[in-house]
């Protein structure tokens, strides 16, 4: 009877001790991470903006991806030749299948690359130079392009490839058509060939990622699910991952960082991001708005750009503004990036004697005054280091009335329009923030913000100053085309000289992106701002 | 009670139009969308082609009648944000908010009006005293403060409940609820708490000084004559004839409570539609904040709407003043 008794109980803690281990894998591992803004979309080409693009790079992938190192490596391609300076061609990784089981092959890459570039999408400037894209049976690709691109690969990196069956079933063959009042089906759901799935999706609460168990390469994470959620307000997205709700914070509050360094098991992690914030000049306008300078344009001359530059202490407002979290730089390009060169990243010496000196050889010993733009939910403390830019500049004698104003105003305000590129903003001095986007190129800053506007070659859209320099145009655009390594780095060391002789902007600095995480989770930071889930990984 | 209803939804259409014009004038004011939306490598050509499909360069007075014909079918067109369409977005949000909305009336209520009555009968209690002094706090604390105060408290020292988010959610039918699982009530106690705070502690004045105000009228005397207990002298006659402004502030409040969420929502990152609206409001994204002030509006008329019918069922002197307005 004892005996019978005994071996029941150890039956059923057997059975118990059996039952718990099934209910709870030993590695279960749910990574849960917080952002102040949710994903957008689940359709990799919604948008074009960091975040979106980031995210849905888990679940679709690109022919190529990038490393640790932001370095291209293969991905659904297993080797790319340039057969001719405008012939493309990529061999496709055989085998590889999609959430959904479809197989993968060349249709879904033209079909993707045609989605990509088409109405409705967000992403088609990375298809400017692009002539035809062709399949060449099922494992070929080829790209033509109208002009020889050096950063193709680069640029076509960023475009995750979506099943073409999967699409045309569910009548989501183009991005969603703002005209219509109907949601496309790609919005809320996702099928890519990545390492995570989508497996849930509420808009603004949370989304969860489950890994793909037929992933073609080997996952470096450990994580069995992934839960995404929006934490909107700072304060509590920084108490949830001190309460342990969350195990990682993507946008951290600069103010917050030292709390959470002295909470145990939980760290900071800081890098500089590739964004460089800068000041502009209007160098295009024959009168400056709301000045006291008569029938000349002052930023015209190159001294008073001069002063400007060493009148402004950026140290300073690294140390005070940006509370030590921003690298100061002198180029238009941030670091690691191709095209920045350490050598030429010195900023002219900070010295208001010189600046008051420069002023009064330009014809204004008494300085002069005018208006300064200024986003103030934009860049990291954007108000801020405007206003110490004001006090700085008041030093030397110039009076400057600032105007702060939310994003969506201060963009429509001081960016060209591109119906119009030619004309100039009214706009006197302004700042803006830039990151070369999809091709970590520095071209694509020497075309957007730094080559003459033109309503002909739709160059300089985003130099709202309208600096020009006919040289740099020349040069910049040999740029665009040369495939030859050695004569292209040449080329983008003379074209830098020349804008930093010119002091066609004031560089401030690359911000540093900073992510909190608790002690647990191994993972990779990226100055891109990109965060991979392939390389988290938890203990 | 009728021509009184009739009259009121004339007034209310009105104001609907009123509330249409004004949202519709965002769209002109609060900036560029397709700066916010492009992205800086989208080329000159589709942006112009974007303005075009937004109908962002149409004249005002075609885009104004758009407007209006689109938002009395419910149309609102798709967010510039997300793609999704705006009706949708917000009807997905309204059950969290009104479910907070309500508790948060229902903690005021179910505190505020025994607190109210409490003071009211005894002023010179202590208890009274600490009362109207924790009041004053309620009063003057800022919504966010007290939020991220009671985070820190029952979330990051105690680790009692969630600092954000909604729980657990069951869907039935069309209407999300977190009222059936455990996860959601914890969520929900300390956001409703923060939002009812300060309508707790107007609720509670507004009994006590009615209270005082009532107890010192005749009809109380003569009922104390009549030799009523204290019971049915307080809460049958005295409370009752407080209720007609908690009525009033109750449901003027709710309103309020559900359009003004917006701070409590975003503290504790609660996804209604308060969030949606700040968040539309960063990425400017004017379809869903046109189609936020208009839904505002809507309810703000019918609340209002509803209040006024209640007055007749509470206070039998606008039944019959009608009822003789009727007769002539």
């Amino acid at each position: 009877m004892q005996r019978g008794k005994f071996l029941k109980a150890t039956l059923v803690a057997a059975v118990a001790a059996v039952a718990l281990l099934g209910a709870q894998p030993v590695s279960a591992k749910t990574f849960k991470w917080a952002n102040d803004g949710d994903v957008n979309s689940m359709d990799p080409y919604a948008r074009n903006e960091t975040f979106l693009l980031s995210f849905n790079l888990n679940m679709y992938e690109g022919l190529f991806r990038r490393d640790k190192n932001l370095k291209l490596e293969p991905a659904l391609a297993t080797k790319v030749e340039m057969a001719s300076p405008t012939l493309w061609r990529w061999t496709l990784r055989p085998g590889v299948k999609f959430h959904g089981g479809e197989p993968f092959s060349a249709d879904d890459v033209v079909f993707s690359y045609g989605r990509a570039a088409g109405k409705g999408s967000n992403v088609a400037g990375n298809f400017v130079s692009v002539k035809e894209v062709r399949a060449v049976g099922k494992d070929v690709v080829e790209v033509e392009t109208k002009y020889p691109d050096p950063l193709l690969n680069d640029k076509l990196s960023q475009i995750g490839i979506m099943s073409k069956i999967w699409a045309e079933k569910n009548n989501a063959v183009q991005t969603a058509d703002m005209t219509k009042n109907e949601e496309n089906f790609a919005t809320r759901n996702a099928n890519g060939t990545g390492p995570f799935m989508l497996k849930v999706r509420e808009p603004d609460v949370k989304t969860i990622l489950v890994p793909n168990p037929t992933w073609w390469d080997k996952p470096e994470h450990n994580l069995t699910e992934v839960i995404f959620q929006r934490v909107a307000n700072d304060a509590t997205r920084v108490a949830a991952l001190l309460s342990g709700e969350i195990d990682m914070v993507y946008t951290v509050p600069p103010q917050d960082v030292d709390r959470i360094r002295k909470t145990a098991g939980r760290r900071v992690l800081e890098a500089p991001e590739t964004r460089i914030v800068f000041l502009g000049f209007n160098q295009q306008l024959d009168e400056l708005p709301d000045t006291n300078v008569k029938g000349k344009n002052p930023f015209k001359d190159k001294r008073v750009r001069e002063a400007f530059h060493r009148a402004i202490d950026v140290e300073a407002i690294k140390r005070t503004v940006m509370r030590g979290q921003s690298r100061p730089s002198a180029l238009m390009i941030g670091t690691g990036l191709n095209g920045y060169d350490q050598a030429m990243d010195v900023r002219p010496k900070f010295d208001p004697a010189l600046s008051k000196k420069l002023l009064a050889e330009a014809g204004y010993p008494n300085g002069f005054e005018t208006r300064m733009d200024c986003p103030n939910d934009r860049y990291v403390n954007d108000e801020a280091i405007c206003q110490a830019v004001v006090a700085m500049l008041a030093k030397i004698g110039v009076k400057i009335n600032l105007v702060a104003q939310t994003r969506g105003k201060y963009f429509a305000q001081i960016l060209r329009t591109a119906s119009d590129i030619e004309k100039s903003p009214q706009i006197a001095f302004y700042m803006l923030g830039w990151s070369p986007g999809a091709t970590y190129d520095v071209h694509n800053v020497f075309e957007a913000l730094i080559q003459t506007p033109s309503a002909k070659t739709k160059k300089g859209l985003f130099n709202a100053g309208g600096y020009s320099n006919a040289k740099f145009d020349e040069l910049a655009d040999k740029v665009e085309q040369e495939t030859d390594k050695a004569k292209r780095d040449a080329m983008i060391k003379e074209a830098t000289k020349i804008y930093l002789d010119d002091y066609a902007y004031i560089p401030l600095h690359q911000q540093v992106v900073i992510w909190a995480a608790k002690d647990n989770v191994d993972l990779v930071q990226l100055s891109d701002n990109y965060f991979p889930l392939r390389f988290v990984k938890m203990k | 009670m009728i021509a009184f209803i009739i009259r009121r939804l004339v007034q209310a259409a009105l104001v609907m139009l009123a509330v249409a014009f004004i949202a519709f004038a965002m769209f002109n004011f609060v900036g560029d969308p397709v700066a916010i939306m492009a992205g800086q490598d989208l080329p000159a050509e589709q942006r112009i082609e974007l303005r075009k499909s937004l109908g962002l360069d149409d004249p005002t007075p075609v885009r104004f009648a758009r407007f209006v014909g689109n938002a009395v079918q419910g149309k609102f067109g798709l967010s510039y944000r997300t793609a999704e369409p705006v009706g949708k977005m917000i009807v997905e949000r309204l059950p969290a908010t009104l479910e907070l909305s309500v508790m948060a009336m229902i903690v005021a209520l179910a505190v505020g009006i025994p607190m109210g009555v409490f003071s009211g009968l005894y002023p010179q209690h202590w208890l009274s005293r600490a009362m109207m002094t924790v009041s004053l706090i309620g009063i003057s604390l800022p919504t966010f403060l007290i939020g991220i105060l009671l985070i820190l408290i029952f979330a990051v020292m105690l680790g009692w409940l969630p600092s954000f988010g909604r729980g657990d959610v069951i869907r039935i039918g069309g209407w999300s609820t977190g009222l059936l699982s455990v996860s959601g009530w914890k969520a929900i106690i300390l956001p409703a708490i923060t939002l009812g705070l300060f309508q707790m502690t107007l609720i509670m004045r507004l009994v006590r000084s009615e209270m005082l105000e009532v107890l010192r009228t005749d009809y109380i005397k003569f009922a104390r004559a009549r030799g009523l207990s204290n019971r049915a002298v307080h809460f049958g006659h005295a409370l009752k004839n407080t209720l007609v402004p908690v009525i009033t502030i109750t449901g003027l409040q709710l309103g309020s409570i559900i359009a003004f969420a917006i701070i409590t929502e975003t503290v504790f990152s609660w996804p209604g539609v308060g969030l949606l609206f700040l968040q539309s409001v960063q990425a400017v994204d004017i379809p869903v904040m046109a189609a936020y002030l208009v839904a505002i509006g809507l309810l703000f008329v019918l609340i209002n709407l509803i209040v006024d019918i209640l007055y007749f069922v509470v206070d039998p002197r606008l039944r019959s003043q009608s009822a003789k307005a009727g007769a002539k």
